[in-house]
C-alpha cells in the first residue's frame, strides 16, 4: 500500500467515523442539515455518473429529485408503504431518465444542457401548476417517515442513520457498477465516443443507461428528501438546484467516486458554517467556488490529487480520474 | 386585430430586449466558447450601478447613465475576461460554467446585501404616453425599446462589416488559428467581444429595467429568455440571435394572452426543446463541423 493510498483510506475513515459520532453532539437543526447532506449526495452521486463518468452533462438532475420527492409524497400520504414509494421513485426517474437520454443521442455537449434546462423548467411549471395532483404551492403537508423493523423514524437522529445507510447502499452499489465493464464503458463513453464505438461497445445503450442510472438515484434521493423535511412544495425542485447539483460535483471533483460527497459538503455544509457572516455567506460563498475553479478545475479531489502525487510524473500522459482514482482510493 | 397589433408591438419590445442580451451571448460563445450563465445577471446589474450613482453620489440622470456604462463595460467586460474567463477557458468548458453560475449568485447576493432587496422604481428615457396607431393603444415605451435596440443592433452590424476591427473579429469567430497566421491580434479581438457583450447588456438593462422594475432577481428570468432566444435563432449567427429574441418575444406576449398564464413560461422551453431536436443549429445557424 502505497502512502497515497493509505492517506486516502485515512481521510475515508476519519470521514466515516465523524458520520457516525457526530450526531450524537449536534442539536436536531444539526443533525437536520447532515440528513439532507446524505440525501443530496445520493443525488450527485446519480448525477456523477452521467456527467463525470459517462461525460453528458445534465441540468435535469433537479427535475428527478423533484419527481422521486411528489411520487413519495403522494404514495405514502395515501397510506401505501415507504419502500413502495421508494421503488417506484426509483423506477420511474429510470424511466424518464431513459427517454430523456434519447435528445443525448442526437446532441452533444451543451447543446444536451440546455435541452435538460429546459426539461427541470417543464417538470418546476408542472409541480407548481397542477394543484389537484402536487398542491401547487401550498405543497404537500404532513408526509409520514417510514418504520424500519417496527423502529420508528420519527426522532431526527434515527432518521439521519437512515438516510446515512442509504447512502452507503448507493455508494457501494455505484463503487461495484464503476468497476464493472459497464462502468469501463461509461469512461470509453465520456473519453472518445467513436473509438468506443469502433471498439464494440453499444454506445446507443449505455448513453441512454448512464443518464437513466443517474436519473434513478436522483428519484432515489428525492423519495428520501420527502420524509426528511416531511413538507415538500416546488421551490427545492427548481432550476436552481440543477445548477446547485452540478456545481457540487465539478467542486466535488467529476469523475472521483468521492467527489460528489466532497461538493455535497461544500454545497450543503460550508453554507451552514457561514451563517456567522449573516447575509454574505452567499457571496463569501459565490467567491470560494470561483477561485476554486479558476486555481483547480479539476475540484478539490483533483486538487488533493495534484498535491499528493509523486513529482516525477510521466512526460505528456493525460491524467485519467478514474485511474487516479482507483489508485488513490483502493 | 387591435388587439393582435398591440400584442404584437408589446412582444418585438420585449423580444428587443431579449435578442441584445443573446446577441451578446453569442458573441461570446463565437470567439471564445464562454458559455455566460451570469447573462441574467449581467443584464440586472448595470440599472443598479445607474441607481447608485442617483442614490449615492446625487448625479442627474444622464451623468449616472454613462457612468454606469462606462462602469459596467469595466466591470462585466474587462474584469470578467481577465480575472474569470482568462484563467480558465484553457481548461475547458465545464470549469466555465460552474464560475459563471457562481458569479451569477455572487451579483445576485452583492446587490440585495449591498443595494437593497426591495424591488425599486428605474427613470425610463422618456414620458410613457399612448398613442393610437389603426385603432391599437401602442405605448410609447414599447416604441422607444424597439428604436434603441434596433439603433444598437444596426450600430454593430456596420461596426462589425465595415470597419477593419470588426472583420477581424468576425474571422477570429470563423477560425482563430487562420486568423492568427493572417495577423490578426486574436487575443484583443476577443477582448473586443466581451466589451461589446458588456455594452449590450447595459443598453438591454436600461431599457429593461424601467418595464420590469430594479430587482436584484430579474437576471433568473432574463438570462434564460437570452439563452433560449440564442439557441433558438441559432448559436453561431448574430441575425440568429436577433430572430430568436424577437420571436420569443412575440409568442410570450401572445401565449400570456391566447393560452394559460400560468404555463406561458412553458411555452419557450417547448419551443427550445424542438428546436434543438430537430434543427440543433437553430434558426437561422449553420451546422458547426464536429471535432472528433
Amino acid at each position: 500500500m502505497s502512502a497515497r493510498k493509505l492517506l486516502a483510506f485515512a481521510a475515508a475513515a476519519i470521514a466515516l467515523a465523524v458520520l457516525l459520532v457526530a450526531p450524537f453532539y449536534l442539536r436536531p437543526y444539526g443533525i437536520y442539515i447532515l440528513s439532507l447532506w446524505a440525501v443530496t449526495s445520493i443525488a450527485a452521486i446519480g448525477l456523477n455518473l452521467t456527467l463525470g463518468y459517462a461525460g453528458q452533462i445534465s441540468l435535469a438532475q433537479a427535475a428527478f429529485v423533484g419527481i422521486g420527492a411528489y411520487i413519495a409524497a403522494l404514495m405514502t400520504t395515501n397510506g401505501l408503504p415507504f419502500y413502495a414509494a421508494y421503488v417506484a421513485a426509483g423506477l420511474a426517474c429510470f424511466a424518464v431518465g431513459w427517454l430523456l437520454g434519447y435528445p443525448a443521442l442526437r446532441v452533444q455537449h451543451h447543446y444536451l444542457a440546455f435541452v435538460t434546462l429546459a426539461f427541470t423548467t417543464l417538470a418546476f411549471l408542472v409541480f407548481r401548476n397542477e394543484e389537484w395532483l402536487t398542491g401547487g404551492i401550498y405543497g404537500i403537508t404532513n408526509i409520514p417517515r417510514p418504520s424500519v423493523f417496527g423502529w420508528p423514524m420519527r426522532r431526527a437522529i434515527n432518521f439521519y442513520f437512515f438516510c446515512l445507510a442509504h447512502l452507503a447502499l448507493v455508494a457501494a452499489a455505484t463503487w461495484w457498477l464503476i468497476r464493472s465493464p459497464w462502468g469501463r464503458a461509461f469512461v470509453a463513453l465520456r473519453e472518445n465516443p467513436v473509438r468506443a464505438l469502433s471498439l464494440g461497445v453499444d454506445t446507443r445503450r449505455y448513453t441512454l443507461m448512464a443518464f437513466a442510472i443517474g436519473a434513478g438515484l436522483g428519484g432515489i434521493s428525492g423519495a428520501l428528501y420527502a420524509p426528511l423535511v416531511q413538507f415538500i412544495d416546488p421551490t427545492p425542485f427548481s432550476l436552481y438546484l440543477s445548477f446547485n447539483l452540478l456545481l457540487m460535483v465539478v467542486v466535488g471533483g467529476a469523475g472521483y467516486f468521492a467527489g460528489p460527497l466532497v461538493g455535497a459538503v461544500v454545497a450543503v455544509l460550508l453554507p451552514e458554517w457561514l451563517r456567522f457572516t449573516e447575509g454574505y455567506y452567499l457571496i463569501g460563498y459565490a467567491i470560494l467556488v470561483i477561485v476554486l475553479m479558476i486555481f483547480s478545475p479539476t475540484g478539490l479531489l483533483g486538487l488533493a490529487d495534484r498535491l499528493t502525487r509523486p513529482q516525477s510524473k510521466p512526460v505528456g500522459g493525460t491524467v485519467d480520474p478514474v485511474a487516479a482514482e482507483k489508485e488513490a482510493v483502493s | 386585430m387591435a388587439d393582435i397589433l398591440q400584442l404584437l408591438v408589446a412582444g418585438l419590445a420585449t423580444g428587443a430586449i431579449y435578442a441584445l442580451a443573446a446577441i451578446g451571448f453569442t458573441l461570446l460563445w463565437q470567439t471564445s466558447q464562454t458559455i455566460n450563465f451570469a447573462q441574467g445577471e449581467f443584464v440586472m446589474m448595470p440599472a443598479f450601478l445607474v441607481l447608485a450613482g442617483m442614490t449615492f453620489f446625487n448625479l442627474p440622470f444622464w451623468l449616472a447613465l454613462i457612468v454606469g456604462f462606462v462602469l459596467s463595460v469595466l466591470i462585466l467586460g474587462l474584469m470578467f475576461k481577465k480575472l474569470l474567463v482568462d484563467p480558465m477557458i484553457k481548461h475547458g468548458v465545464l470549469p466555465l460554467v460552474i464560475a459563471t453560475i457562481a458569479l451569477g449568485l455572487l451579483l445576485k447576493e452583492s446587490v440585495k446585501e449591498f443595494y437593497s432587496a426591495e424591488a425599486q422604481a428605474f427613470p425610463p428615457l422618456a414620458e410613457d404616453v399612448t398613442i393610437f396607431i389603426a385603432g391599437a393603444a401602442v405605448s410609447a415605451q414599447s416604441l422607444i425599446v424597439l428604436a434603441v435596440a434596433i439603433a444598437a443592433v444596426a450600430l454593430l452590424q456596420l461596426f462589425l462589416a465595415r470597419t477593419r476591427t470588426g472583420r477581424c473579429m468576425q474571422a477570429t469567430a470563423q477560425n482563430p488559428a487562420v486568423a492568427r497566421i493572417l495577423g490578426i491580434p486574436v487575443e484583443r479581438m476577443i477582448l473586443y467581444t466581451f466589451l461589446i457583450n458588456a455594452a449590450l447588456v447595459t443598453v438591454a438593462s436600461v431599457l429593461v429595467t424601467p418595464i420590469y422594475l430594479a430587482k436584484f432577481s430579474n437576471g433568473e428570468y432574463l438570462g434564460l429568455a437570452a439563452f433560449i432566444a440564442a439557441i433558438v435563432g441559432g448559436f453561431n449567427q448574430v441575425r440568429g440571435a436577433i430572430v430568436g429574441g424577437l420571436l420569443l418575444g412575440v409568442l410570450d406576449n401572445f401565449a400570456a394572452a391566447y393560452l394559460s398564464a400560468q404555463y406561458r413560461a412553458a411555452v419557450p422551453m417547448l419551443i427550445l426543446i424542438v428546436v434543438i431536436l430537430f434543427r440543433p443549429q437553430g434558426l437561422l445557424g449553420r451546422v458547426e463541423e464536429r471535432t472528433v
